[in-house]
């Protein structure tokens, strides 16, 4: 991590959760599952003005393997489940999940033949941004209460819980 | 030509076909027999210089019966005129001819109006769903389908 240079021969003490969770909670891999129009306002929250790279979130990765967060923005509908599942199935662990919008959490207002009432009815959730679509800052909030939330954990209790 | 002498001509051509005209603000419309929808469409394509369909579709008028209508928009290119075409079919089996052959666009709207409402478009290359997954039952769109109604999640096909 180039920490030695910083030290010198000193050394540095720490429980291994924190040093952990500490990297990871400042380096999201976000995959943007984007559906639906949302994906507006995520854009813009991601762009300059918003700037999410300032907490170690910037870098979106179109494979499901690489990425730590899914980001569901949107609409998802009937026939898209399967194919949102077998995304997050593809993610490794630790991941984690952010439904972005109403739509994605609840179905919004179609409450209709086609649509998903709300993600979690097929994948687990880990923050809810309510908002049709939301503004930045409320991603901003979602993704610092992750951050919160990613520092409470353990790397001994990830892997079985799901 | 304007949209008004399209009525007029394609009244000429088809006589008594063309159940009925109506003409509002520019707003033309003629519903035709099923039986001589795609002598209609046919004769707004090669005679009457429509040579865009922009719009096609399907719709329900529960408790009315005939029950279903098709309703197609054209444009002309060249003279700016729109047209309205429409048919209305009954609500037991309701089938007409497929306009696939004439517009290649008519392709997708017949599978939307096939998966939406179950017109049948006798003819179509290819008629499946187009928006539905192919194991949904019913057709959404029609009245009586339940407003609430949830079918069985699908798995992913791989
Ligand atoms: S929550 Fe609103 S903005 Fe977001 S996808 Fe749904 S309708 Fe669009």
């Amino acid at each position: 991590m180039g920490l030695e240079t910083l030290f010198g021969n000193s050394f540095l003490t720490t429980r291994l959760d924190e040093a952990i969770n500490w990297g990871r909670k400042y380096s999201f891999f976000q995959y943007p599952f984007v559906t639906a129009c949302c994906g507006m306002e995520f854009m813009s929250a991601w762009a300059s003005t918003y700037d999410i790279a300032r907490f170690g979130a910037e870098y979106p990765r179109f494979s499901p393997r690489q990425a730590d967060v899914l980001f569901v923005v949107g609409t998802v509908n009937e026939k898209l489940a399967p194919v949102l599942r077998r995304v997050y199935d593809q993610m490794c662990d630790p991941k984690w999940v952010v439904s972005f919008g109403v739509c994605a959490t609840s179905g919004g207002f179609y409450d209709n033949y086609a649509t998903v009432q709300g993600i979690d009815k097929i994948i687990p959730v880990d923050i809810y941004i309510p908002g049709c679509p939301p503004r930045p800052e409320a991603v901003l909030d979602a993704l610092v209460k992750l951050q919160k939330k990613v520092s409470k954990e353990s790397v001994l209790d990830r892997e079985h819980d799901r | 030509m304007t949209a008004e002498n399209a009525l007029e001509a394609l009244k000429a051509r088809l006589g008594g076909k063309v159940v009925e005209t109506s003409s509002f603000r520019g707003d033309d419309t003629a519903v035709v027999t099923p039986e001589a929808w795609l002598e209609a469409a046919s004769a707004l394509k090669n005679g009457l210089g429509f040579d865009f369909l922009m719009d096609l579709c399907g719709a329900d008028y529960l408790p009315r019966e005939p029950r279903f209508e098709v309703v197609c928009h054209f444009y002309s290119s060249k003279t700016g005129a729109r047209l309205r075409l429409k048919t209305r079919l009954p609500g037991g089996k309701p089938a007409v001819d497929s306009l696939a052959g004439l517009w290649l666009s008519a392709d997708w709207f017949e599978r939307e109006a096939w998966d939406m409402y179950g017109i049948d478009f006798k003819g179509h290359p290819d008629l499946r769903r187009l928006l539905m997954y192919d194991s949904f039952e019913g057709h959404p769109l029609r009245k009586d389908y339940p407003l609430k109604g949830r079918q069985p999640r699908i798995d992913h096909a791989d």
